[in-house]
């Protein structure tokens, strides 16, 4: 069953439409990708499916609830987490301190140790860090630590927004690895990225946006060798 | 050649935000400046215009070495530009709105010369029934036309468009691009940057690639579309990928 499924999403900002109906569903336990150029709305659609923005028509529904007009805290008690784009740390607070602000959720309390103990195996470089200032580490592991903060929240469903953004290729692998991880313990995962390469090869199925609809959509290995998947970033 | 970028390169700290772009502009075309996020399009932009002046490298406007000149000295020689965030003046009407943009622009006209620009301008892109209103209550679309008839009113030779089709829905978005086809056939020399890539594939003669401020391609737009390069910087690097798909 559809662990999360968007109907027909119409969203924007001010007067400016950035959705103009957009589907999704996310199967439970597989990674879902969200690609397409810049401005095709993948940010907008993960606010919107969070909460941080009103979607103007159409709904989202959350194992088997109509969820659309929850607010974004509401919707991180049920277990919908995002990871948002730039990562959004509390940089005068150590790595620890922001994984357990993101235990805040009354849904997470309870496992702060266990999934603190989820994040320190899967990134040992931010439990060597843990009494640093998060505003003093490297792009690559204020990423690791803006996942983990995520993973502390004990998510149902974690959505991700860009996770490969200005990061060198070498973290980008250790980041990407650690989401086949994750699904491979069985965690529902969205994930916006611009490298859709990397979101073809860790993700089971993808979904192309462009101009704020859904240009293609289908299994991940197929649409890797999809054609039009160049021509919905290039124009032709 | 109305434009000639040469060698130009710019530093903003530790940041090089544009490295060695040279590149000719020919009289009459459309030349479309793509990259992903943060590839220096602006930038490159504001180094054409005066807004910044670049560590090394020059720019000729008409033949004549115009880097590091002032952007309103530029205006009167007759390069426009516009912005991606638009500002109108907000307590002004339309039509004073377009005025402004004639009278800084290539000559110096009077207040009435400037009006008959602006009526014109206005007609000829689709705001003449609103030249009377406050520009603050155009709707966005409207206040992109605005933009560009502000910029239109300086009678530019060459004309520098910063994400005019951003935030305009598909109708708008078509309108738009024959507006900028109908600017170039009265002899407007134009540079646009855009994300709407079918549009500026459809409309630019020649097409430049930047990414992390490097220029990676030059070419039509079938060659730009599919060139190796190009769709590397937009899609990612299909060999991390394989070895994603590799390692478990």
């Amino acid at each position: 069953m559809a662990l999360l499924e968007i109907r027909e999403i119409a969203s924007g900002y001010g007067e400016v439409q950035i959705l103009w109906g957009v589907d999704l569903t996310l199967e439970e336990g597989q990674l879902t990708s969200l690609v397409g150029a810049n401005g095709a709305g993948k940010t907008t659609m993960l606010r919107t499916v969070m909460g941080l923005l009103k979607p103007w028509q159409g709904s989202v529904w959350f194992d088997g609830r109509n969820v659309s007009q929850l607010p974004a805290h509401a919707k991180a008690e049920l277990g919908l987490v995002l990871v948002p784009e730039g990562r959004q740390l509390f940089t005068d607070m150590t790595v620890e301190e922001n994984l357990e602000m993101g235990a805040s959720p009354r849904r997470a309390k309870g496992h702060l140790k266990r999934n603190m103990e989820r994040v320190y195996t899967m990134f040992p470089r931010l439990k060597e860090r843990r009494y640093q200032h998060a505003g003093t580490l490297s792009g690559g592991e204020q990423q690791m630590l803006a996942v983990g903060r995520g993973i502390m929240a004990n998510p149902v469903v974690l959505m991700i927004d860009e996770l490969s953004l200005g990061l060198a290729p070498v973290l980008v692998l250790g980041l990407f690895q650690s989401l086949k991880e994750l699904k491979a313990d069985g965690l529902t995962m969205l994930l916006v990225e611009q490298n859709v390469q990397m979101a073809m090869a860790v993700s089971d199925f993808a979904y192309v946006l462009a101009q704020g609809q859904v240009e293609l959509k289908g299994p991940s290995r197929e649409l890797a060798r999809n054609e039009h998947v160049r021509s919905a970033y290039l124009g032709m | 050649m109305i434009l000639q970028v040469e060698g130009v390169s710019k530093r903003f700290g530790g940041l090089q935000a544009l490295s060695d772009v040279t590149f000719d502009l020919p009289e009459r075309q459309i030349l479309g400046l793509i990259g992903p996020n943060g590839a220096g399009k602006t930038t490159l932009f504001n180094v054409i215009n005066g807004v910044y002046k670049p560590e090394e490298g020059r720019v000729l406007f008409r033949g004549e070495d115009v880097t590091g000149r002032r952007t309103y000295d530029l205006a009167h020689m007759g390069l426009a530009r516009t912005h991606q965030i638009v500002r109108p003046l907000n307590e002004l009407s339309v039509r004073e709105n377009v005025m402004v943009g004639a009278c800084f622009g290539r000559e110096d006209h009077g207040l009435k010369t400037a009006g008959e620009i602006a009526d014109e301008v206005l007609r000829f892109v689709g705001l003449g029934s609103r030249a009377g209103q406050l520009a603050g209550s155009l709707n966005v679309g409207q206040k992109k036309r605005l933009e560009l008839a502000r910029a239109l009113a300086a009678q530019p030779f060459l004309l520098l468009l910063d994400e005019v089709l951003a935030g305009l829905n598909p109708s708008e978005i078509a309108q738009m691009v024959e507006t900028v086809r109908a600017i170039r056939d009265q002899g407007v020399t134009i540079i646009m940057i855009e994300h709407v890539m079918h549009a500026v594939m459809n409309v630019s003669d020649r097409m430049i690639v930047l990414d992390y401020g490097k220029q990676i391609a030059e070419g039509t737009p079938e060659e730009i579309a599919n060139n190796p390069r190009v769709i590397e910087a937009y899609l990612g690097d299909p060999h991390l990928a394989e070895r994603l798909m590799e390692e478990t």
